[in-house]
Parts: structure tokens; sequence; C-alpha cells
């Protein structure tokens, strides 16, 4: 499709205002608030490694406010962006990136690290994240060769199909080894639950790098998911390689939520409901939908996670369940009302 | 050469045979029309040749294994219009025309260019959808839908149409308008349509040759005149069908 389909860079200018208000906000907001100059003088003194005069909160905005909110940004935006990828390709509006399965796959490697303290030499991440990482590919693997082995033209229901049986029989693998795991059932639950508390720059990173090659990928791919977003045999009558496009955009989803599942834990919704208020925004086209995507799943995460923090503060509650709490409900009333326009 | 040659063709799904062994070529300036009554096989064929569904045989498309092309390669001189498009989300229109022009810049970077343009305004034009080009594909009747999809097969100008029931939903003005618009582009060389067409009258007007399927298998192949002889269509739906169609036209006898 032509490039007037994309937005221009003003439109991505007024995203990224968007976005900084809101991160700025969820930095100066929390169990200590702190004024907006003071977190931005901060934030300025550090990247231009100045120093920061005393009294400023310097060590709650630098390691522990700016680190999370960034991290909570990334994965919004990776979650975000793979579930309007995933809604494309299958053509369904109820997909997201965990319906392939891998979410849940990541989840058991890192339930199985937490519960055997098990971890892999030589890995450097070799622990909970690690292990998560290994699963999460693990899993890709497996369901995609079980799809290929029931159904060797890779279609579609195959795959949805092997995704949900598949997520199934790994939550019912979890539940047995937290049966058996009772010391440490509550740092798995919470991990389980989604928390991007205690997040550090090395997750920031890790996440920047994954969102930059995999978002490239799935953004590169737009065009392809618009005609699978027609239709599949569409999408091959027009002249798209069709399986190659979906093993490519299966394996960039995967990855992504294999890298935000290992840091922030099982986070739902966001991937499910955030395409869909985009959609409304933007529209299908996938040109559109894809970044824009990134900058509302980014917001939506940081807002939530801004919940989690304040709402019954100093409590903190999982970001996982703020996100399906809000989730749910924002989804039966996007749903009611975008039927028809969806 | 033939430009598309079907040999020995045999579609199988879940224990039962769908088609088989089914041969047919398509040469310049054919308008092949396959006809027969529900579950003969007819679309089968179709979804085949456009590599939607596992078959046997062998299918060659200028000469070649029709699987050694690339699909982008293919899309370009290969248009196929499928049954039922359903659109999931809210595409306009001239979103789904311009899709047709994929596999002229399928390679990353590509934005499309003025011809692109030209092919889809052509296209719109052509089918009559230029009016309603903005408009969200969920809020399309049948008919319009029908003629957008139409529009996209003709952006991607092939050289051969695949079309399955290309009237399906569209009233007889439309009807009237796409089949001379077929008839008008077959004018030009070095083209050919093959199509499905489930009214016979239809079929007999503006086809050049026919296929007469009977539960998958051909019962008769070859000219309108032997295609269609009494013996062979009264066989196949089981009925008087020349009986038939002269009571249904006789009421338009003023």
């Amino acid at each position: 499709m032509r490039s007037n389909e994309g937005y221009r860079a003003v439109h991505y200018i007024m995203f990224s205002i968007a976005a900084l208000t809101v991160m700025v906000l969820c930095v100066c907001v929390g169990s200590v608030n702190i004024p907006v100059r003071s977190t931005l003088l901060v934030v300025r003194n550090a990247l231009l490694n100045r120093e920061i005069p005393e009294g400023m909160s310097k060590s709650i905005i630098l390691s522990v406010r700016l680190p999370r909110v960034l991290s909570v940004a990334l994965v919004g935006a990776s979650l975000s962006l793979c579930g309007g990828a995933m809604q494309g390709l299958l053509r369904n509006p109820l997909a997201d990136g965990s319906t392939l399965g891998v979410s849940s796959g990541a989840s058991l490697g890192a339930v199985i690290a937490i519960a055997l303290g098990v971890k892999i030499p030589g890995f450097p991440f070799a622990d909970t994240m690690g292990m998560a990482m290994l699963f999460a590919f693990g899993s890709l693997v497996a369901i995609l060769s079980l799809s290929y082995r029931l159904d060797s033209s890779l279609a579609t229901n195959t795959i949805i199909l092997v995704g949900v049986i598949f997520s199934m029989f790994v939550n019912a693998l979890m539940s047995l080894i937290i049966t058996f795991s009772s010391e440490n059932i509550k740092a798995i639950t919470f991990w389980t639950m989604g928390s991007l508390t205690g997040s550090t720059y090395s997750n920031v990173i890790t996440l920047l790098v994954a969102m930059a090659l995999c978002g490239a990928v799935l953004i590169c791919r737009a065009r392809e998911l618009n005609a699978f977003a027609v239709g599949e045999d569409n999408a091959r009558h027009v002249g798209v390689n069709v399986r190659r496009v979906k093993l490519i955009v299966m394996i960039a989803v995967s990855a992504l939520i294999g890298v935000c599942v290992s840091i922030g834990g099982t986070i739902g919704f966001v991937g499910l409901v955030t395409p869909h208020m985009t959609r409304m925004l933007a529209g299908p086209n996938h040109r559109r939908l894809l970044p824009a995507s990134m900058f509302m799943g980014a917001i939506f995460l940081m807002l939530a996670d801004l919940v989690a923090r304040v709402a019954l503060n100093p409590l903190e509650l999982p970001i996982g369940v703020v996100t399906s709490l809000i989730g749910a409900v924002a989804f039966i009333i996007i749903f009611r009302g975008s039927r028809r326009t969806i | 050469m033939s430009m598309l040659e079907v040999e020995n063709l045999t579609v199988r799904a879940g224990g039962v045979t769908i088609v088989e062994d089914v041969c047919l070529s398509l040469e310049p300036g054919d308008w092949l029309t396959l006809v027969g009554p529900n579950g003969a096989g007819k679309s089968t064929i179709i979804n085949a040749i456009s590599q939607c569904v596992p078959y046997t045989g062998r299918i060659k498309f200028e000469g070649r294994d029709i699987r050694r092309f690339k699909p982008a390669q293919l899309a370009r001189r290969l248009g196929v219009l499928a049954q039922g498009n359903a659109v999931g989300y809210a595409f306009t229109a001239e979103e789904i025309v311009r899709l047709g022009r994929y596999a002229y810049n399928a390679s990353l970077f590509s934005s499309g260019s003025d011809e692109d343009d030209e092919f889809v305004e052509r296209a719109l034009e052509l089918t009559g959808m230029a009016a309603q080009r903005g408009q969200s594909a969920l809020t399309l009747s049948g008919g319009e839908l029908q003629r957008t999809f139409l529009a996209q097969v003709f952006a991607q100008n092939p050289n051969v149409l695949l079309l399955d029931e290309p009237t399906n939903h569209l009233d007889l003005m439309y009807q009237k308008q796409i089949f001379e618009m077929i008839e008008g582009w077959l004018r030009e060389p070095q083209r050919a349509v093959l199509s499905v067409i489930h009214d016979l009258s239809l079929a007999r007007a503006y086809g050049t040759k026919a296929i007469l399927l009977d539960r998958g298998r051909i019962k008769s192949a070859g000219d309108m005149r032997y295609v269609f002889a009494p013996d062979n269509l009264n066989g196949v739906y089981a009925m008087n069908v020349y009986e038939w169609m002269r009571a249904v036209s006789n009421q338009w006898r003023e």
C-alpha cells in the first residue's frame, strides 16, 4: 500500500508527547509524590552526567521509578504490538500474543525456576528470566511442529487450537508444580499475576533490543498483515507468501512475548484490549495500527501500573490484576460500541 | 502453448474424494465454464488451481508446474475471485482493491507507484465502486463486496482469471455489466478465463467451452453445443433441464 497510508512525522510527535507526559506523571506520582520540576531536573542532570542537588529524591527517581516506568512502557508497547499483529494474522479480534500458548510456556519455565531452583549453567540470565525465555522458544517450536504434523498447510484454526490446548496442558503442569512446592507459592503466584516491581536498567535494555528487532520485523510486514486481516485465501490470491509470512510473524511475536513474560510475568488483556482501542482511532490498516498500538499499549500499561502502585497505597497490587480488571470491563464496552466499526 | 493445463487433478478431504482425475486446458481466448450441480467439485477445482487446497495431479501454468511460481509472480499472472468473500475488519473498499497491487511491490520497503494508482482507479471505475471507495467493507452489501473483490482482481492485471461465481449477489444490471466487461477484457491477446457459473443460461451465453461435472468427475467437456446436449445435462441434473429452462424463459415472452 502507498506510503500515505502510514502516519506522518507529526502524528508520531503527538504520540510521543502523549506517552512522555504519562511517563513523567508515572515517575512523579507514587507512595511519595515528587514535583514535576524536580523529576525533570534529576533526569536531565543524570542524562547529562551533571551533579544532582541533595534532597531531590534522586534514588527514588533514578533507581526505582524510572527503570520501572520504562520497563512498563516497553512491555505495554510490545504486548500491544504483538496483539495487533496476531489479531490481523489470525483475522480474529480475540487473538493476542498469548493465543499461541507461548506466554504459558514462558510462565512454566519461570515457575520451574522458582519452585525447583533450576538454573541453566552458562546462560547469561541463568535464573527465572532465562528459563522463561528458553521455555517460550521451546513452546513455539513444540506448537509449530505439532501444528505442522496435524496440518502441513499450517491453517490458522489448527494453530489456534493447538495453542489453546498447549496452554491448558501447560497450566495443568504449573498447577502440579505449585501443589508440590507450597513453600514458594507466594513467589510463584505473584509472578504469574505479573509484576514489574524491581525492574532494572538491564531489563530496560533487554526489552528495548527485543522490541526494536521484533517490532521492526512486524511493522515491515504491515501490508501482508492487511492482506491476512482481509482473509488468508485472499492474501494468497494477491501474492503473499502465506506460510512464510505466518512463520515470520509468529516467531517475532513469540520472541517478544517470551522476553516480556520473562521480565514482567503474565500481564493479561493489554495485547487484547489496546489494539481494539487503537483500531477505533487509527482504523484497521496495520501501517497505522501497529505503531499506534505500541504507543497506546505503553500508555495503557503505565497508567495501569500507576493504579497498581497507588490504589491501595502502601499495599501494591500485581499489575496483571489491574490490567485484567480494567481490561475486561473496557473490552466489553469497546466491543459493544464497536461491533459495527472494527 | 496452453495458458493453463490441469492433468489428473484429484482432491481428497476427510477421506472423501471431492474431485477425481480432472483434466482441462485453457488456451488464449478461452472462456471455459465449469458447470454442474451442487457438490460436483466446481469450486474445489478453482481452489486447487489457486493453491488453496492440497491436491494430487499436475497443474501447469504457462508450461511450468504452478507450484514452482513464487506467490507474487503467480499473482501477477493469475487473478482469483473466490466465493463468499467476507471481511473481518473495517477496511475501505479502496484499501481492499489496492491489495491487488501487492504482487507488484512485494518488497519490504516498497510503497507503491503511480502505475498502482492508475490500476486501482481503473478497477474501481470498471466495477462501479469508485463512489464507495472510502466506505467500510463491513457496511458494503454482498454485491458491492463482490464488485470490490472483482476490482481487486482487475487491479492485479493478470492474464488468466479464475472466477468462482463472479456475479454472485449481483443485481441484473451489474450481472450484465460484469459479464460484458469480462468478455471485453478477454478480447486482448493472451488472456483466458476459467469460471464457475451456476446459471446455465449465463454459462451458455458467455462461455466458449465448458466442462460438465458430476460428483467430482468430468461428465463431458468440449464445445458448448456438445456439453450442453440434453442427454448430458439431463443425466447430471436428474431432471429435464431443457423443458425447465424453456418453461422459465417462456414467462418473458410478451
